[in-house]
């Protein structure tokens, strides 16, 4: 009797094991180049974290505000060599650095976000969140009275300038007349200074501001005005209620379950990702109240061809600044010009230095 | 360039120009009584964050200033301890406050990055805020611009004409002198640097509390720094101090604005005019440092008597 209660301890014991053996507990690392309670970029990313939490034999853990560069690598080897199975890495400086660790530790998995280089176990994904862009220029395009919509940018790279391109591509289906005048900040994340730029395009006669930063600094400024704004990276109502319309955002939930998924199967191979809105992994941000329904219905409209692949963004005929043909009518223009976009397309006033 | 395009300019030029006015003439009085303190920037930071805590916490704007102040102060007396109790080399003492300052805020103000707390919004004078092109560019901001307003006088008023002002400014000419006189010069140079201090915090807490209510680490990007050679540029004279910071938050705001009239410059130029200019004021007044109206006994630490 005795030894048979032991034998079906035993047994229990295997059973726990084995269980473990085939739903292998996984830890997760995140590196994070900004507070995750920022609302912006690193907020984003957060949520992601957070679905994974849901997962079941996945832990995970985060390091916060962490410098691009010499710091970064050191967090990401202190990740490794703690033994995280996968590590993210979400900023574009940590690129080389996650390179290099990922070069020490062979076993680990490492995802790096808006970079381009792999390795055997690094891969890197980014989101098209140009096409929610193009979405949210229709909102603006809509709503402008004085034909002047003002963008608060923060450098000059290719993933900024496809998106003030999409915007304006956007804007102009609603109407054909609207410029976009673009400032650059060079700068992800200051709020005082963000607000002063949206204030000083506000100055140029805009009366929707748009961005592509980290903060909800022009958000206010354009609350303050009173006029519209459209946020990016999460849903920026709470910051500026009477003048937010709508706003490009990211949801990486996903994908980044669909990643530990692989490398809970072990199918996981190192690649570069580049989705959209098919995936869900962008999105539009719900419409403020002040947004007519015939507008939602359009903006809605348009989403559904995109993500029925009926719609590209980047179709010709497009023009450059200057109003020479850049895409011809009919051509699409490929992934590799839009990851290297280094022109603006007519409408938009501003320079690309 | 038209009104339409001049008035709001000059409008930021103000607004912009607050922060590092409070901060010039904190600095000025510290070095008054011949104590430099190099330390604004992580003065001001220390004073911008307990500002946005207090404001945060006890949703009433003012006490959080008055807290900002203060803090400021606390954070200066540090300064204190070191250059006047254990005769401490300014500079250096100067450049670990800036590093403390800096590395405080940033540790107790990560937890609170992209979290928005209650502050002053403008608030038009009635009638003068009417009166046009002066009207918008001097009147229709937030109370913390107003009292700006005042400071420069009173600071030039006790600098030249009240007792206190000339004893302080005695100690940082030439406190062996001073002394003689039955000046208490330490008291007077603890009163330089505390509040100096007071000041500066404010400054910080101009950033947090009206320029914008939204929390982010290094808030003062540098103005502290602008504020050192402002006191330099304005030849320790309050009057000159306005000018000089007015003229610094005119060229922040005209960068971003001439970018949103379509100048074709690139960007990276626009941006480095602040620091250029910083350059060319020190320069500037080096050429003039004859009769600059430096403290003479800047920098030196009294030496205690045995």
């Amino acid at each position: 009797m005795r030894i048979g209660i032991i034998f079906m301890a035993l047994l229990c014991l295997a059973g726990i094991s084995t269980m473990h053996a085939a739903e292998r507990e996984l830890t997760v690392g995140f590196v994070y180049v900004s507070p995750v309670g920022d609302a912006g970029w690193s907020h984003a990313h957060d949520q992601g974290r957070l679905a994974l939490e849901e997962m079941p034999g996945v832990k995970t853990a985060f390091v916060e505000a962490v410098a691009e560069g010499p710091d970064s690598e050191r967090v990401i080897q202190t990740m490794a060599r703690r033994g995280y199975d996968i590590i993210f890495a979400t900023s574009f400086g940590y690129m080389d650095p996650m390179l290099k660790v990922a070069g020490q530790f062979p076993n680990t998995v490492f995802m790096h976000c808006s970079g381009f280089k792999t390795a055997a176990n690094m891969g890197n994904y980014f989101g098209r969140i140009y096409q929610a862009r193009y979405l949210s220029g229709m909102v603006a395009g809509a709503m402008t009275t004085s034909n002047v919509i003002g963008y608060v940018a923060a450098y000059p790279i290719p993933e900024v300038i496809r998106g003030i391109n999409a915007f304006t591509l956007g804007a102009q289906t609603m109407n054909p007349d609207v410029t976009v005048r673009v400032v650059w900040t060079k700068t992800w994340y200051d709020p005082a200074m963000e607000k002063e730029a949206a204030k000083s395009l506000l100055d140029a006669g805009a009366d929707v501001i748009a961005q592509h930063q980290d903060s909800p600094g022009p958000q206010e400024a354009a609350q303050q005005q009173g006029v519209y704004s459209i946020g990016y990276n999460t849903d920026m109502s709470r910051f500026a209620p009477e003048a937010h319309l709508t706003a490009p955002v990211w949801n990486w939930a996903p994908y980044y379950q669909q990643v530990v998924q692989r490398v809970q199967d072990g199918t996981w191979q190192a690649s570069s990702d580049w989705l959209g809105m098919a995936e869900g992994i962008v999105d539009l941000a719900p419409f403020g109240p002040m947004v007519p329904q015939e507008v939602q219905d359009r903006v809605l409209a348009a989403k559904e061809q995109i993500i029925r692949g009926e719609k590209k963004i980047f179709s010709g005929p497009i023009n450059n600044q200057q109003g020479d043909e850049k895409v011809a009518d009919g051509v699409i223009l490929p992934d590799t010009d839009l990851l290297g976009m280094k022109w603006f397309v007519q409408g938009v006033v501003g320079t690309t230095e | 360039m038209t009104p339409e395009v001049l008035i709001p300019l000059l409008a930021a030029a103000v607004i912009s120009g607050t922060p590092i006015l409070y901060a010039t003439l904190g600095a000025m009085f510290s070095e008054k009584s011949g104590v430099l303190n190099l330390g604004v920037e992580g003065v001001m930071l220390t004073g911008c964050l307990t500002g946005f805590l207090v404001a945060k916490a006890s949703g009433n704007p003012i006490l959080a200033f008055g807290a900002a102040g203060l803090a400021g102060a606390l954070t200066a007396s540090l300064h204190g301890l070191v250059c006047l109790v254990f005769q401490g080399n300014q500079v250096v003492s100067g450049l670990a406050l800036t590093l403390l300052g800096t590395g405080v805020a940033n540790y107790f103000g990560t937890a609170f990055v992209g979290q928005a707390a209650p502050g002053f919004a403008p608030f038009p004078i009635p009638w003068l805020a009417d009166i046009p092109g002066i009207g918008p560019v001097l009147f229709n901001h937030d109370p913390l611009v107003y009292l700006s307003y005042v400071l420069p006088p009173l600071f030039w008023l006790f600098f030249s004409h009240t007792r206190f002002g000339l004893n302080l400014r005695a100690t940082g000419e030439f406190p062996g002198a001073a002394a003689a006189a039955g000046i208490n010069a330490i008291a007077y140079r603890w009163a330089g640097v505390l509040v100096g201090g007071f000041f500066m915090g404010l400054g910080g807490a101009y950033l947090s509390l009206a320029y914008t209510h939204l929390w982010t680490n290094n808030l003062t990007a540098g103005r502290g720094w602008i504020a050192v050679a402002l006191v330099i540029f304005s030849f320790w004279r309050p009057g000159r101090a306005v000018f000089g910071a007015y003229l610094f938050g005119g060229i922040m705001a005209l960068q971003l604005r001439l970018q949103a009239f379509g100048t074709t410059l690139p960007s990276s130029l626009l941006l480095m005019l602040p620091y250029v200019l910083t350059v060319a004021v020190l320069v500037f007044s080096s050429l003039h440092n004859k009769k600059t109206g430096a403290p003479a006994a800047l920098g030196v630490n009294i030496e205690p008597r045995d």
